[in-house]
């Protein structure tokens, strides 16, 4: 892992567009490392991870034809672990067109636009499972999502969005995520915020969830209102949070408390 | 109901193998309400059952005790090249099946 950290480093130092690091690459966390023993050794189970259940189906939905076309994913990407290796590393990402996607988008605009089939719902098990089949590929690859060009907008309107104070109790991400990171809040450790693991299965929920789910559920915690699934917003934020983690190894399925 | 099983593709007669299983369910305890306030069902896995070449040697009795997505790991001896059969029913009525073969040598 400490290659591959190293490697990253190297690659983002020679990049033209050198903002500075809120937390030190030396110093970054994925939530695993504020997990207990029992759970990291849950995760790092590639039988009894429950994650890999979701993983299991996204590999039979990777090959089922679907929409008009009677296509599925594998007719145009072939095999995902060679196609798919490091693509979710790249997420979220501005395509073609210029849209910012994240990884369930970028599943969904394929869905319509080659398979001509119906989007699946965000957090429905379909997408999950394909999501989680796809984010798997890039198992142990540093992330590194780009900031440039069309993405820098994106990028500064999300680290405004991880900054700006909300709700009733008037905390941005940073107050807990960067300030006060490894401290205590009640019963729990106070992680870094990544988002390498996603989606997660989550003990509190008792099932997969999306990286919205979790931003949905931290502005919950903080009493702020809940924007809708898919919102812009969270977007550029996801861009912000996969910045602040380039390095950070993807562990998906990750298991959290 | 998707479900993950392992166990050793061989094995010497008279060895101890260790099994896992891993099913897919909610687990729902019959405690938890809805978003509008309506009490949800109980629908637990009651049980879980492994056959070996038709003989019954591992039962598990589960409640809303236990988990979502439950994870069983039990051992059992090698006896002769054949099969284990698991068969899991919830309070609904769903059942659920998966077979594994095993080869004694």
């Amino acid at each position: 892992m400490s290659r591959a950290l190293a490697l990253a480093a190297a690659v983002l130092a020679s990049s033209a567009f050198a903002q500075q690091r809120a937390i030190p690459l030396s110093e970054l966390k994925s939530g695993s490392a504020f997990l207990g023993a029992d759970l990291r050794s849950l995760q790092n189970d590639d039988f009894a991870n429950p994650g890999l259940l979701w993983v299991e189906r996204g590999e039979k939905l990777w090959s089922e034809p679907a929409g008009k076309t009677k296509q599925s994913c594998a007719s145009c990407h072939q095999d995902a672990k060679a196609s798919m290796r490091g693509v979710a590393a790249s997420y979220p990402k501005v395509d073609a067109r210029g849209k910012l996607m994240n990884l369930e988008g970028r599943i969904n605009a394929c869905r319509v636009e080659r398979q001509g089939a119906e989007p699946f719902k965000y957090e429905s098990e379909e997408l999950l499972a394909i999501t989680a089949y796809v984010a798997r590929q890039s198992k142990g690859i540093p992330i590194a999502a780009s900031i440039d060009g069309l993405a820098k907008a994106h990028f500064e309107a999300g680290e405004a969005a991880y900054r700006l104070r909300r709700g009733q109790m008037n905390l941005s991400c940073a107050h807990c995520h960067e300030a006060n990171w490894g401290k205590r809040l009640l019963s729990e450790t106070v992680s870094q915020g990544q988002p390498n693991g996603y989606p997660v299965y989550r003990m509190e929920w008792q099932t997969l969830g999306s990286l919205e789910r979790r931003l949905r559920a931290c502005l919950s915690g903080i009493r702020a209102e809940m924007l809708p699934y898919g919102s812009p917003e969270y977007l550029d934020l996801e861009l912000y949070l996969a910045w602040r983690a380039r390095g950070l190894p993807v562990e998906t399925p990750g298991v959290r408390r | 109901m998707a479900a993950r099983i392992q166990l050793p593709a061989s094995a010497k007669r008279g060895e101890i193998v260790e099994v896992k299983v891993l099913i897919q369910h909610p687990m729902e305890t019959g405690y938890r309400h809805d978003d509008v306030g309506h009490l949800i069902k109980r629908n637990v896995i009651n049980v879980l059952s492994c056959r070996y070449n038709g003989v019954e040697v591992f039962r598990a009795d589960l409640s809303s005790g236990i988990a979502a997505n439950p994870y069983v790991q039990f051992y059992t001896v090698a006896d002769k090249s054949g099969e284990l059969e698991f068969y899991w029913i919830d309070d609904e009525g769903m059942q659920g099946s998966e077979k594994q073969p095993i080869q004694v040598t």
